[in-house]
């Protein structure tokens, strides 16, 4: 089980690993995008991480639906309501909880996937950010219903994600500001699908 | 009255929308919501809240959002979401066009349903 400290610790590695790798994120955006992506996403967890000592003591659902209210209300782009809606949703499943395991990790994944979708309505396959998410949940999925262990199951995760990411290099964006490329999108990752697999990453070696 | 919520990733461009209106509108409330805090380019969530709390007290009839692109749609939906008032709504229409027909409408006393078909229907109107 993974109490609320733990997801506290977790957290912070999630804001170290989106700072590393700011510089990387905005590069991606550059050329099918508005050079921004890790910019945006390095001032919403900036702001996250300056929050989370007043936060700290809740209970996961309270903590997770301040660090979404934090990414939409600071993050600019379109990644802000995107996962911003991500963790508030998960954040309302874990309303109450101290603790959490495996379980609740899969509901909380297809809360975040469901919010994406209702906020941007884009489905896997356009180029964005689910194209990681989705994957990287069907396999946490599969995994845990095999019975591996917590490590087993994220590594899945993770796998199935960087998977997802390389997917994404040969198809035509059709949502966000890819879409506006059209053909000329294809042959680069896109930048959301990146940014979650730097979280995933940090949550899986963070755990 | 009818009054208006021009959301865009650019200060700039929300405020020349604005002026675009109510220089044929001088009457209708039009609050530019554009850029982030410090100016930059991006959707900033605070500033459209404020603006459509400004406006809704200026507006009895109600108020229009009208967002640009990408995330102003989804940020201002968030907020209309949280704003949580049935006459309060965004709409959908080409961003200078649909601001100035809308703005326009409703400076002769037009109903927000007028007001939104309004801005709506300027997706037909031919320029050329
Ligand atoms: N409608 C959408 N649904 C899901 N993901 C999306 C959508 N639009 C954009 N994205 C994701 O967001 C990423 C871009 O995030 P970024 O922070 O750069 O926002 P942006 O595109 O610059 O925002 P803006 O809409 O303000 O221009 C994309 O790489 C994609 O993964
Ligand atoms: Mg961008």
């Amino acid at each position: 089980m993974t109490d609320n400290a733990k997801v506290v610790e977790i957290l912070h590695a999630m804001k170290e690993a989106i700072s590393e790798n700011a510089q990387f994120l905005t590069d991606l955006d550059a050329p099918i995008g508005d050079n921004d992506h890790g910019i945006n996403m390095d001032r919403g967890f900036k702001k996250v991480e300056a929050d989370l000592p007043g936060i700290a003591a809740k209970d996961i659902g309270a903590i997770l639906k301040k660090v979404g209210m934090d990414l939409v209300s600071t993050v600019g782009g379109s990644s802000g309501p995107l996962y911003g809606t991500a963790f508030m949703k998960a954040g309302a499943k874990t309303a109450g909880k101290m603790e959490i395991g495996m379980d609740d990790f899969l509901v909380m994944m297809d809360e975040a996937i469901g919010g994406v979708q209702m906020r941007g309505k884009a489905v896997q396959g356009e180029k964005t950010m689910l194209d990681a998410m989705i994957p990287a949940r069907d396999a946490m999925r599969a995994a845990a219903a095999e019975g591996k262990d917590t490590r087993a199951v994220l590594d899945a995760g993770v796998a199935a994600a960087e998977a997802g990411v390389e997917y994404t290099k040969g198809i035509i964006a059709t949502k966000g500001r890819a879409s506006y490329l059209g053909e000329r999108s294809i042959g680069h990752q896109d930048p959301g699908a990146t940014s979650f697999t730097v979280l995933l990453k940090a949550i899986a070696a963070a755990y | 009255m009818v009054g208006f919520v021009l959301v865009s990733h650019s200060k700039k461009l929300a405020e020349g929308a604005a002026e675009l209106g109510t220089m044929m509108a001088p009457d209708v409330p039009v609050a530019a919501a554009g850029g982030m805090a410090d100016g930059g380019l991006g959707t900033d969530y605070e500033k459209i809240m404020d603006a459509v709390t400004k406006i809704r007290e200026q507006a009895p009839e109600g108020v229009l959002v009208i967002p640009d692109m990408g995330s102003s749609c989804m940020t201002a939906e968030m907020v209309i979401e949280d704003f949580g008032d049935p006459d309060v709504v965004l709409i959908d229409c080409p961003f200078v066009e649909g601001a100035v027909a809308s703005i326009v409408e409703a400076s002769g006393g037009a109903s927000l349903q007028e007001c939104r078909t309004a801005a709506e229907e300027a997706r037909q109107a031919e320029k050329l």
